[in-house]
């Protein structure tokens, strides 16, 4: 497999006009921005696309801004956030109920969940291809031993200790990122 | 982030599902949509009556000559239309 591009290698290509990294840059954050949206702030699905939308033409039309290309995840984290508030604040205009949805919403601790969350997908693309496929199809798509068994050809009694090998394979890998201690948004 | 245990790596890959994939698909084509909304207004400044055509009518203009209306594009050439 290639080597994965850091997130500055990314963001430097995009803003070279790479289209495929482009491509690539969205697929990276998207799950990030979708959750942000949906399960900090509690967006409806039509809010949520809203915001995913413009959070991404924001960052396609606004790249050159940006100081530091490693900081392109915090950078959309923000983003996400500011936009999901403008949409709270105008739901809370046009129906007074929401005012304490906006209290409650973006709740640091879901946020900080989600920041972890990232790094440990991150860490997902350096384990074997079929481990990253049973870890998300089981986990992060919610599919049945069943429909993983027949969409890759494996018999259902040993996804499990699959499963479990695979978490233990991510689980080395990112304790050894910690034993490395890598600074912050160095992706 | 310290310790990994099977059930916390498991909440957290839980955590991040997959966004609609049209959704995804669409931000990816941004740069797709963006060069064709370039040429639209790069036509428009030097073709008087497609401005014209544009200003009257977006969508029927679009169509008419033959430009695949991309939402985001169409909005971004009704903003840009109208103000001026």
């Amino acid at each position: 497999m290639a080597q994965a591009l850091t997130d500055s290698e990314l963001v430097a290509r995009c803003r070279a006009g790479d289209q495929q990294a482009w491509a690539e840059l969205v697929d990276r954050f998207s799950r990030y921005v979708y959750a942000i949206s949906v399960q900090a702030f509690r967006l409806s699905d039509a809010d949520a696309e809203d915001v995913f939308q413009e959070v991404f033409a924001r960052a396609y039309q606004h790249l050159d801004s940006l100081r530091d290309d490693a900081a392109v995840r915090p950078w959309l984290a923000q983003l996400t956030r500011r936009l999901c508030i403008d949409r709270l604040r105008a739901s809370a205009r046009e129906r007074p109920t929401a005012d304490e949805e906006l209290e409650l919403a973006g709740s640091e601790e879901t946020l900080t969940v989600l920041e972890e969350a990232l790094t440990v997908h991150e860490a997902l693309a350096e384990v074997p291809e079929h481990c990253r496929e049973i870890l998300d199809r089981f986990f992060a798509r919610d599919e049945s031993y069943k429909t993983i068994g027949e969409a890759l050809d494996l018999p259902s009694g040993t996804i499990a200790s699959r499963i479990s090998r695979c978490l233990a394979r991510l689980r080395e890998i990112l304790e050894g990122r910690n034993d490395a201690a890598p600074p912050s948004g160095s992706r | 982030m310290t310790a990994f245990d099977e059930e916390r790596l498991a909440r957290l890959i839980r955590a991040l599902p997959p966004a609609p994939e049209a959704w995804v698909r669409a931000a990816q084509e941004l740069p797709l949509a963006k060069a064709g909304l370039d040429e639209i207004v790069a036509r428009a400044e030097a073709d008087a009556r497609f401005r014209d055509r544009l200003v009257a009518d977006l969508e029927a203009a679009l169509e008419a000559e033959g430009y695949e209306r991309d939402p985001a594009v169409v909005e971004e050439l009704r903003v840009r239309f109208k103000s001026k």
